[in-house]
């Protein structure tokens, strides 16, 4: 016989135990979904991350560590180590290699959401994703003085409406003593959730910035000095002093390294210049150990599945002895016996995988589309591929594999019983 | 015995013991002509069953010559050993002859799928091996059509072994080997059965190698032997 025609027999002894089959694709597909699921989260997570801030070539700082300035510039995380003075930003962004700059001044918060102080060319710049920029949902980007610009996450969570005054106070944390009370500001737009830290960001101005600190420069409230009023502020056209970093885009992409150079010697202050998507990469392999883990389950719950797969066959071996001494005696070889029980597991195996990973797909197709709409979180690289094409192959290759074990056992056995099977 | 053209099986000087066991058999001499009917009586245990799987190539004498159609099974590999079983023999057992997940018709037509001699002569009888396994089994007394769909679990054991035969008939194998097919059924239906089996063997042209512990069959056949007279083993196991 062709080994073509063993295909239907295998079928139809698997049908013919379709109770017990069924449990057994169910338990593979259940393990494979597993794998193939948080494979895609993670790669999905992962090139996410990397595209937290894009078209951005350099972000420059005070001299500290490369994971530091990217986790407080871009991820709003820790706290900056110094500060940029205004001179040293002004005379980078006016080199010839420089596109554009955008201003950023952190150390407020409110309500435990950190307060970026920025320019309007943030909102011009700043990309993420595939080269996706900030999109206002409701209102409109500061232009007054106490004007708050607030990421996705802080409107829906504080449950602020455009026209909402609120208080920022200085330092971080949400509990805070030195609440800037008496200068308010209006909310004057909301943007659109990105799936990055500008969620959890509420943005004002640079100038902005500066007024909330009159009379805070020690950084206490002085005694009883007198306060100036918010509407004496706006007269005052403030001049920022210093900043926290800055990004940089460049006319060419080409001359990153020379102006990175240049930061990094810069001769009137210490500072640094990193480039974030490598500075991302590095970051997220310090995180990806957590997700190596998660994968290496996975993989375990995947050999656990095919274990069942063994077990199932193992089990119906002793009763399958007279189908094997049929089989025998009609004319089958050897490796007939064998072929059939590997078969039986391989099809198993195929069956589970191929319902795993649409299992995945279908939970992707549905779910991803929420995802974005209410995280802005745009997983990459999730449609069906070469890698699921290798998981449902890797699957059915180790079970046929590990139908080798019964079927040697069934051969040995049908070889030993001769025509007659003895129970 | 006769010539060698007309033997389907002879053993010559026949010696097989289980794994490292004592012999079991030891035989002389045995032959089946073709177109022969040989009834082969012993007890429960006096090897019968151990002969038809030498005689099938299933087992591997540990001395001795044994033939099939002229062919020398120590001589073949096993694939030969295989494939000739599956073109020129025909098995029906005591019980349980049959896949249980395939339907009747699939369960006749099954060594057809081993052996392309069998199904090529199936097709010359019939036209293809599914009209004449639906031959073979109404001349078995299985007419009724709605039976070649039906799953073997719900047949009787009678309608089982006629199927079986059935099966070992369809696409005429030389030889037929039938161990106690008989035990399971009732009288009537044993002597009715022995009847068919008896006529379609001598219709197709077939040999028929037919081992049972019942005397009382005897009559049916061209010949009858008692394996314990064949048996040189078992007379030394009782003389010890
Ligand atoms: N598969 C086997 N493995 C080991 N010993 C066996 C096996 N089959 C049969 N025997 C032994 O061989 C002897 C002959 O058995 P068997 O050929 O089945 O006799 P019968 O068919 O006449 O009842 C018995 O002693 C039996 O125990
Ligand atoms: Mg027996």
């Amino acid at each position: 016989m062709t080994g073509g025609a063993l295909i239907p027999l295998a079928l139809r002894s698997l049908w013919d135990r379709r109770g017990t089959a069924l449990l057994t694709v169910l338990a593979v597909a259940l393990a494979v979904a597993l794998l193939v699921g948080v494979e895609k989260l993670r790669e999905g997570t992962r090139a996410a991350f990397e595209r937290t801030i894009t078209g951005t070539d350099l972000v420059v700082g005070a001299r500290s560590g490369q994971l530091n300035l990217l986790l407080y510039s871009v991820f709003r995380i820790g706290d900056p180590t110094n500060n940029i003075t205004w001179e040293s930003y002004q005379a980078l962004s006016r080199r010839p290699e420089v596109a554009w700059t955008v201003p950023l001044s952190l150390g407020d918060s409110h309500r435990g959401y950190r307060v970026l102080g920025t320019s309007q060319a943030y909102f011009q710049h700043y990309r993420h994703g595939e080269d996706r920029s900030l999109v206002l949902a409701e209102g409109k980007v500061f232009d007054d003085l106490f004007d708050a610009v607030l990421g996705a996450e802080v409107a829906r969570a504080l449950g602020y409406r455009l026209g909402d005054e609120i208080v920022l106070a200085h330092g971080i944390g949400s509990v805070s003593f030195a609440d800037h009370g008496d200068k308010p500001f209006r909310v004057a737009g909301i943007l659109a959730p990105t799936g990055t830290p500008v969620d959890r960001t509420v943005h004002v101005s640079l100038e902005a910035i500066e007024a909330i600190h009159l009379g805070w420069e020690s950084g206490t409230r002085l005694g009883r000095a007198p306060q100036a009023s918010a509407d004496e502020v706006r007269k005052l056209e403030l001049q920022p002093k210093q900043i926290t970093a800055f990004l940089v885009g460049l006319k060419s992409r080409a001359a990153a390294l020379r102006y990175q150079r240049v930061v990094n010697t810069y001769p009137e202050e210490p500072l640094l210049a990193i480039i974030p998507g490598v500075a991302l990469t590095q970051l997220w392999s310090v995180l990806g150990v957590a997700e190596k883990a998660l994968t290496a389950i996975a993989v375990f719950v995947v050999g656990v599945g095919l274990l069942g797969i063994l077990t199932s066959i193992l089990t119906s071996l002793n009763e399958r002895r007279r189908e094997m001494a049929v089989l025998r005696a009609v004319g089958a070889r050897p490796w007939h016996v064998i072929a059939l029980l590997v078969v039986e597991s391989a099809v198993l195996a195929l069956a589970g995988a191929v319902l795993g990973v649409a299992l995945v797909h279908l939970a992707l197709a549905v779910g991803a589309p929420l995802l974005e709409a209410r995280a802005g979180l745009a997983l990459v690289g999730i449609a069906p591929g070469l890698f699921d094409l290798a998981v449902v192959g890797a699957v059915t290759l180790a079970a046929a594999g590990m139908g080798l074990l019964p079927a040697l056992r069934a051969y040995r056995a049908s070889v030993a019983d001769g025509l007659t099977v003895r129970v | 015995m006769s010539g060698a053209g007309e033997a389907v099986v002879t053993l010559d000087g026949v010696v097989f013991g289980w794994g490292k066991g004592p012999p079991v058999l030891d035989i002389a001499s045995l032959g089946l002509n073709r177109g022969e009917r040989l009834f082969l009586r012993g007890p429960s245990g006096s090897g019968k069953s151990t002969l038809l799987g030498l005689v099938c190539g299933v087992l591997v004498p540990r001395q001795g010559r044994v033939t099939v159609l002229g062919q020398d099974l120590g001589t073949l590999s096993a694939a030969k050993r295989d494939a000739l079983r599956a073109a020129e023999v025909g098995v029906v057992f005591q019980m349980f002859n049959l896949l249980p997940y395939l339907p009747v018709l699939a369960n006749v037509t099954l060594p057809c799928r081993f052996s392309p001699d069998r199904r090529r002569r199936a097709a010359e009888a019939s036209g293809n091996p599914e009209a004449e396994a639906k031959r073979l089994l109404s001349r078995l007394g299985l007419t009724d059509p709605r039976l070649l769909d039906t799953p073997v679990r719900s047949l009787s054991v009678g309608q089982q072994q006629r199927v079986a035969a059935a099966r070992a008939l369809v696409g005429r194998p030389a030889l037929v080997v039938a161990d106690e097919p008989t035990s399971a059924l009732d009288a009537d239906s044993r002597d009715a059965f022995l009847d068919l089996l008896l006529e379609e063997v001598s219709a197709s042209g077939a040999s028929l190698l037919f081992v049972s512990h019942d005397m009382g069959l005897a009559g049916h056949f061209d010949r009858a032997e008692d394996i314990r007279a064949l048996n040189r083993a078992a007379r030394k196991a009782e003389a010890a």
